[in-house]
């Protein structure tokens, strides 16, 4: 992993990577969510409503994804002290706070014909909101403490993420715990309650969604680097 | 040994104490973070008549009936193991039918029958088609089967 450590090697295999993540990302989000709209049939008891679930779901997981990588980056960064980690945790965080709110906007735009109500504090919820609420204190944090050496956050932005990650498996496991509002899990190892008909723009919308979120943390890498670096030309030209 | 693997040691010891402090709080959490009772659980812990709970189960088939007023309705709770009578006065959820989920808030009567002041609609992990509805899921194949 240290080969890439080089951010002039990093950026020579990240510009063209970007842009083959983001275009095929995009086109595959947009079959995806067209056919979830306008070709899969009602639910036979939700009726549309059923149709949100092409965008809930990829939210929920890129929200849940998204704080795996800022923990995965973060033992990278404290264990290997990999330069590059520290920057994909900053990359990571924003995209990660944008889907999981709107996973839980979606969510409660489906719960009011479905349950009857807009939010509930059951497990699902409130655990999903306690990980919205991390993204916001990671973000903070990131911001607040020192920047490491090429624009990544800080130690203990680092430890803070690692910790954020006990909540994944809680978010996982609280429709099977707890007796919760939230349906339990449709998609399991021994296969899917979600009838075929309507599973199939899932799997476009899930994949879009993940090249497109991988492409935007490329390009948020990208961003920091080169922001990075206009700093430290500046902070030269101003010691003369 | 290198700085390195004293690092990856402390991390992963880290983790594994946290997973289990996680893990040690959500099974104390049990009981408290459920979102509400069962009918079994009410059989078996007993709750007092007027305490505010929200009582979750199915819908008993055949059970739901409109009083003569036309917005009360009654209506039995089951879990597979007990079964509560349950009444409400209002409008109903879409989704609140016999058959379906259905989480319930109020409270217990003298009497014994649950008196809900909100009614909410549990839809369960099954999505299909209309064209299938008098279908039935099985749990064995996980496949659809026709509902005889």
């Amino acid at each position: 992993m240290h080969r890439f450590a080089n951010p002039a090697r990093f950026l020579k295999i990240v510009r063209p990577l970007t842009a083959w993540l983001f275009w095929p990302g995009l086109i595959l989000l947009l079959v995806g969510a067209g056919c979830g709209l306008f070709v899969t049939p009602a639910d036979y008891l939700q009726g549309d409503t059923v149709r949100i679930l092409y965008i809930h779901v990829p939210a929920a997981w890129l929200g849940m994804g998204g704080w795996t990588g800022i923990a995965v980056a973060a033992l990278m960064q404290l264990v290997w002290r990999h330069p590059l980690a520290a920057v994909a945790g900053r990359a990571i965080a924003m995209p990660g706070a944008f889907f999981t709110a709107v996973c839980l906007v979606t969510g409660s735009i489906w719960g009011r014909p479905t349950w009857g109500t807009w939010w509930e504090w059951d497990g699902r919820m409130t655990s999903m909101l306690v990980l919205f609420f991390l993204y916001l204190g990671y973000i903070a944090l990131a911001n607040a403490s020192a920047r490491q050496g090429n624009g990544g956050v800080s130690p203990v932005t680092a430890i803070f993420g690692l910790v954020g990650a006990i909540n994944l498996p809680i978010i996982n496991r609280s429709v099977v715990w707890w007796n919760s509002l939230h349906q339990g899990p449709s998609i399991t190892l021994r296969g899917s309650s979600i009838d075929n008909a309507l599973l199939w723009p899932l799997g476009f919308t899930l994949i879009g969604f993940t090249l497109l979120f991988a492409a935007i943390v490329l390009m948020r890498m990208r961003a920091i680097l080169a922001q990075n670096k206009i700093e430290a030309r500046m902070q030269r030209l101003a010691r003369g | 040994m290198k700085a390195k693997h004293q690092r990856l040691i402390l991390a992963v010891v880290a983790l594994a104490a946290l997973i289990g402090a996680g893990l040690l709080a959500a099974s104390a959490l049990k009981d408290e973070a459920a979102y509400f009772y069962v009918p079994n659980d009410v059989r078996t812990k007993g709750v007092e008549p007027g305490r505010a709970i929200r009582l979750g189960g199915m819908v008993v088939k055949g059970s739901l009936k409109r009083a003569s007023d036309g917005v009360t309705i009654h209506f039995d709770v089951t879990d597979g193991k007990a079964k509560v009578p349950a009444s409400f006065k209002g409008i109903t959820p879409d989704l609140f039918r016999e058959g379906s989920g259905v989480v319930a808030e109020g409270a217990f009567d003298a009497a014994g029958t649950f008196q809900a002041t909100n009614l909410l609609a549990k839809h369960d992990e099954r999505y299909m088609p209309r064209e299938l509805q008098g279908m039935q899921y099985d749990e064995e194949t996980h496949k659809m089967k026709a509902d005889q």
